[in-house]
Formats: C-alpha cells, sequence, structure tokens
C-alpha cells in the first residue's frame, strides 16, 4: 500500500478550507432569509417576522413577468445559435489541423476573457455606426457572442475523448458521413451540448453588464434587478425575485454537472 | 475470387445525401470550410469588428464646443488619459484588482488544497460543487446580498455588535482611506464584494496544479527535514504558482472592467468601468471612452504575455 496519503488534513487547513467555503454560501442563502422578511424599509437583521405575502406581491407584478419572459426568450435563442456555432467551431478544431487553430480558440474565448464593458460598449458604438436601432435581436446578438465559448469548451473537451477508430470503423461498415454524425457522433457528444447548452442558458440568463449597452428600453431580469438595486422602489419583490433567479440558474447547473461528471472534464471551467 | 476483388472497390453511392457526403470526403477542406465559416464570421464581423471600431474611435477627439466627433487622427484623446483625475482612476482600478487578486489567491489556496490532496470521493464531489454553485450563481444576486450584509442595519453589524465588537468596526470606518460612514459605502466594502464576486474563479486552476502534485514528494520534504512552512514555501508554492497565475488572469481582468460592484457597493469615487459607462452616456465622449476600454486591453494583453512565459495556460 502507499503511503502517500496522509490520512486526514491539519486543523488548520481544515478550517481555512471550511471557512473559505462558509463565505462563499452564506451570503446566497440570506437571500432566501429575507424573501420571507416582514421589514418592508430597510434591511433590518434579523428580520422582526416572517411572512409568504411577498410571494403573491411578486407574482400579481406585470414588470416581473415581462422582465422574466425576454430573459427566457433571449436565452433560449442566444443558446440556440451557441450550440450550432460552438458544436461547429468544436467540430473543426479538434478533428483536423490546420494553420490558424490556435487563433481560433483564442477568438472564441475572447469575448468572455476580455471585460464585459469591453464587449458592451464595442458593440453598442458599432450599433449605432450601423444605424442598427435596439431591439430583442441586439440583445441577442451581444448574448449569443458570449455564449459560444461556454458550448465550445464543452463540446471540444468531449471531441478529445470521442475516439477517431469509432468513426473510421462506421465509415468502413459503409455509413456515409452523415449517418456517421447521427449514429455515432451525436449519442457520444449530446450530454456534453446538453451540458454546454444549459450553461450558456445560465450565462445569458443572468447577463447584465453586456446587456445594459445592447438593450433599448427593454428590460431583461438582471436589468430590472439592477434597475431596483441602483433605485429601490420595492424591496420585498426584489428579495422574492432574487431567490427565483438563484433558483433557476441552479437548476441547469446542477443538470450540467450531472451529464457531464463521468467525463473527465471540467463543465463549467472557465466561464 | 473475382466476386471479392468486384465488392472491395464500391461504386459512389447513390441519393443526395450520400453524395454529397462521398464529396466531403474527398474534399476535406471544403467541409472545413463551411464549419468554421459561421463561427467565424459571427465572431469575427460582429466582435472583431466592433471592437476595431471601437479602437479607431479612441483615436478621433470631441470637439468641445459641439460636441460632436471630429474624425481626424488625433492621439489628444489618450493624453486626456493622463490628466491627473482621469489617471487617478486608472490607478485606483489598478491597485484595487491586485488586492482582490492577492486576497482571493488567499482565501482560495486552502479550499483548493484541501480539494485536491484530502478530498475523496463524495467530498470531492461535494467540494466541486461548492465552488461550482457560486460560480455561476447569479451576479447581481451574490451583489445584492452583500448589500443586505453590509447594510448599516445589516447581519454584519448585527454580528460585531452580538460580539461586542462594534467599536473595532467604527474605528476602521474612522480611517482615511478604506472608511466611510458604512461598509456599504466604502472602499473597504467595494473589495470585500470584488472577493467575494470573483474568488471563486481563482479555486478550480489552483486546484488543477495542486492535483499534479505528488503527495510523496511532500512526504519527501518532510522527510528531509522540511518543516511545514518550508515545504509550502520551497515545494507547494512554486508547483502552485501556474495556478494561481491562471487564476489571477480572471480575478485581475474581472476587477478592471467591473462598473457595477462599485457603483452599488462604494464610494462616489470612480473605477476604470464606471467612467467608460459615463464617458459612452451622460458625457457621449465615445472617444474617450474607447481610450478608457484601451487600458485594460493593454494591460490585460501585458498580463497574459507574462502569464504565457510562465507556463499558466496548461494550468487552465
Amino acid at each position: 500500500m502507499r503511503s502517500d496519503r496522509s490520512a486526514s488534513a491539519p486543523m488548520g487547513l481544515k478550517i481555512a478550507a471550511a471557512a473559505g467555503l462558509l463565505f462563499l454560501h452564506v451570503p446566497i442563502l440570506l437571500i432566501f432569509l429575507y424573501a420571507f422578511t416582514t421589514e418592508e424599509k430597510s434591511y433590518q437583521f434579523p428580520p422582526p417576522g416572517y411572512t409568504l405575502k411577498w410571494l403573491a406581491v411578486a407574482w400579481d407584478r406585470p414588470d416581473v413577468w415581462a422582465a422574466l419572459g425576454l430573459s427566457v426568450r433571449v436565452a433560449s435563442i442566444a443558446t440556440a445559435v451557441a450550440l450550432v456555432l460552438g458544436t461547429l467551431c468544436a467540430a473543426a478544431v479538434s478533428q483536423t489541423r490546420f494553420f490558424g487553430r490556435e487563433t481560433i480558440s483564442l477568438l472564441v474565448i475572447l469575448p468572455i476573457a476580455l471585460p464585459g464593458i469591453i464587449t458592451g460598449i464595442a458593440l453598442r458604438s458599432a450599433f449605432s455606426f450601423a444605424e442598427i436601432p435596439f431591439s430583442f435581436w441586439t440583445i441577442v446578438l451581444g448574448h449569443a457572442t458570449f455564449c459560444v465559448v461556454v458550448v465550445y469548451n464543452n463540446a471540444v473537451a468531449r471531441f478529445r475523448r470521442v475516439s477517431g477508430s469509432l468513426i473510421e470503423a462506421s465509415m468502413d461498415l459503409g455509413a456515409d458521413g452523415f449517418q456517421t454524425f447521427r449514429y455515432v457522433i451525436l449519442p457520444n457528444i449530446g450530454t456534453a451540448l446538453l451540458a454546454g447548452g444549459m450553461l450558456a442558458f445560465a450565462l445569458s440568463f443572468d447577463e447584465v453588464i453586456v446587456t445594459t449597452f445592447t438593450a433599448g428600453q427593454q428590460q431583461t431580469l438582471p436589468i430590472w434587478m439592477l434597475e431596483e438595486l441602483v433605485r429601490p422602489r420595492q424591496r420585498p419583490v426584489t428579495n422574492v425575485v432574487a431567490m427565483l433567479v438563484v433558483l433557476v440558474t441552479l437548476l441547469p447547473i446542477l443538470a450540467a454537472y450531472y451529464l457531464t461528471r463521468e467525463g473527465d472534464q471540467v463543465a463549467g471551467a472557465g466561464k | 475470387m473475382s466476386a471479392i476483388t468486384q465488392t472491395s472497390i464500391l461504386e459512389g453511392r447513390s441519393g443526395t445525401f450520400a453524395r454529397l457526403s462521398d464529396f466531403f470526403w474527398r474534399n476535406p477542406k471544403i467541409l472545413l470550410f463551411l464549419m468554421l465559416a459561421p463561427p467565424l464570421l459571427w465572431l469575427g464581423i460582429i466582435y472583431l469588428g466592433s471592437l476595431f471600431a471601437l479602437l479607431l474611435q479612441s483615436f478621433f477627439s470631441i470637439d468641445e464646443f459641439s460636441g460632436l466627433i471630429n474624425y481626424e487622427f488625433t492621439l489628444d484623446t489618450y493624453r486626456q488619459l493622463l490628466i491627473p483625475s482621469n489617471f487617478d482612476i486608472i490607478l485606483r482600478t489598478v491597485v484595487m484588482a491586485a488586492l482582490v487578486t492577492l486576497a482571493s489567491a488567499v482565501i482560495a489556496f486552502p479550499i483548493a488544497y484541501y480539494a485536491a490532496r484530502y478530498a475523496r470521493g463524495k467530498w470531492k464531489a461535494l467540494f466541486y460543487l461548492g465552488v461550482m454553485l457560486p460560480l455561476w450563481s447569479s451576479y447581481l444576486v451574490k451583489v445584492y446580498a452583500w448589500k443586505l450584509i453590509l447594510a448599516k442595519e445589516g447581519i454584519f453589524t448585527w454580528f460585531l455588535a452580538k460580539l461586542h465588537l462594534t467599536w473595532l468596526l467604527d474605528a476602521w470606518l474612522s480611517l482615511p482611506v478604506v472608511g466611510g460612514n458604512s461598509l456599504s459605502i466604502s472602499y473597504t466594502g467595494t473589495f470585500i464584494v470584488f472577493v467575494y464576486v470573483w474568488m471563486p474563479f481563482m479555486i478550480l486552476p489552483i486546484q488543477a496544479a495542486l492535483e499534479r502534485v505528488p503527495g510523496n514528494l511532500i512526504e519527501a520534504s518532510a522527510d528531509l527535514g522540511g518543516n511545514p512552512a518550508q515545504t509550502f514555501r520551497h515545494v507547494l508554492f512554486p508547483l502552485a504558482l501556474p495556478g494561481i497565475i491562471a487564476g489571477s488572469i480572471f480575478t485581475f481582468s474581472l476587477t478592471l472592467g467591473d462598473y457595477i460592484i462599485p457603483q452599488i457597493i462604494g464610494s462616489s469615487r470612480l473605477f476604470i468601468g464606471q467612467a467608460v459607462y459615463a464617458q459612452q452616456g451622460t458625457a457621449g465622449n465615445i472617444p474617450l471612452a474607447a481610450a478608457f476600454t484601451v487600458v485594460p486591453i493593454v494591460i490585460m494583453g501585458f498580463y497574459l504575455w507574462m502569464a504565457k512565459k510562465q507556463g499558466a495556460f496548461d494550468a487552465l
């Protein structure tokens, strides 16, 4: 038996790691607490009482529903575009070697490596230069651009594991390129694409920095929240919406994790 | 015999799809072109095109009287970056980004080290999700949560009062630069929220680097008489450094460009992101806004170049 694993960690390390994880999680849990507070005007802690009233109030707010609807529609279309572009790019980069391959990886990652404000203001000045009015589609355009990288990362990692001999075997057995794609490649990369798509959806659903530059008068849910943060109108409703946003983004992340955990790659690495 | 030779060379397939597939098989370059064209056109035209258009604008200037953009090549706009009020913004942002990166590394290291060396099986998955969930959960909600915590009547003040440490908070807030009326309108508050929001990006690269350190290397160091501090200093830290640098790319870049956190939690003094936002919005000075965005691009370009030399990209 190898002796290179000591049985347990030093106490100091355990405490530091636990404290670090607590630091990451407690603030998010507090959101859940505040969604049920009876206090309306301030952020008083501990809350003087608990109520379910605000869930009903938020439910009846048409502006929340409109923002939620817009966010879901934008995220769906941006995810669809990112799925197509990211998969194509990943397939080309991983299945073939050609001049400028590294540059393409860099190009895909750039929209997320540079601060969001640069992407946002660049798109905004391009729209005004080309005299494109702000609309639903300008938001989608911005979102799809930075969602490509998430799909691309997941697909590239999976393509690396799909062995080339599998594809050759399919060809040898008489399948044409489309059949090979349909019956061999797609089943192999399916879960990675699903995971990438879900993360892209979560990313788009939550995006605020680029959106502030590419949306006109329309409010996505994050824009609505930002508005409430800068000029609070009804704090309890904001609390409820914040809780909702945490839940909506939580599910795709968990799903993406379960879809890709068998693999050696990391689903969301390098957001 | 002849039957075998006949079937070993197949005729071309019939049907549109089959013929198309054979065509691509014979001309893989065309298939490659067709696969790459949509993503490259999208990113090349929409993204790079806008980026270059923006950079180009930084070489124009704005006419002070009419407020219109003067389309003549000039470096005047860049000169404006160096006037004290603008240069202070750049300096403040870079110092903040450096401090946030440093603090993130210090907090992230124990988590990454524990996850890489001690966590096994179920615990490993739990650690992974424990980092991924905060990393991916909503940015605005995280900022909002800290507004709740740091508000004067919020949980942090309450917690310190329970510990009878309110005097400590008051003493800290009375300090000249980092203090303020309350934590939610001070540099300290901005710093805490920056660390909170970007720190998860530091954990995974460090963990990836530490996973590759064999456990017996640590034991060898101990066998040779190194105490834990020496082992950390001479064995663990140098091996983790590429991971730390890789993580710092995220923390540094994200802090440089952020404009929402200092706007919601912070003093009224501007950061680069806010300056860009103000210049392009209310001031309508696109050239100066563009020149401001060049600053993070140049800093990040230099940073990435340094990181590449240190081998940080292998740890991503």
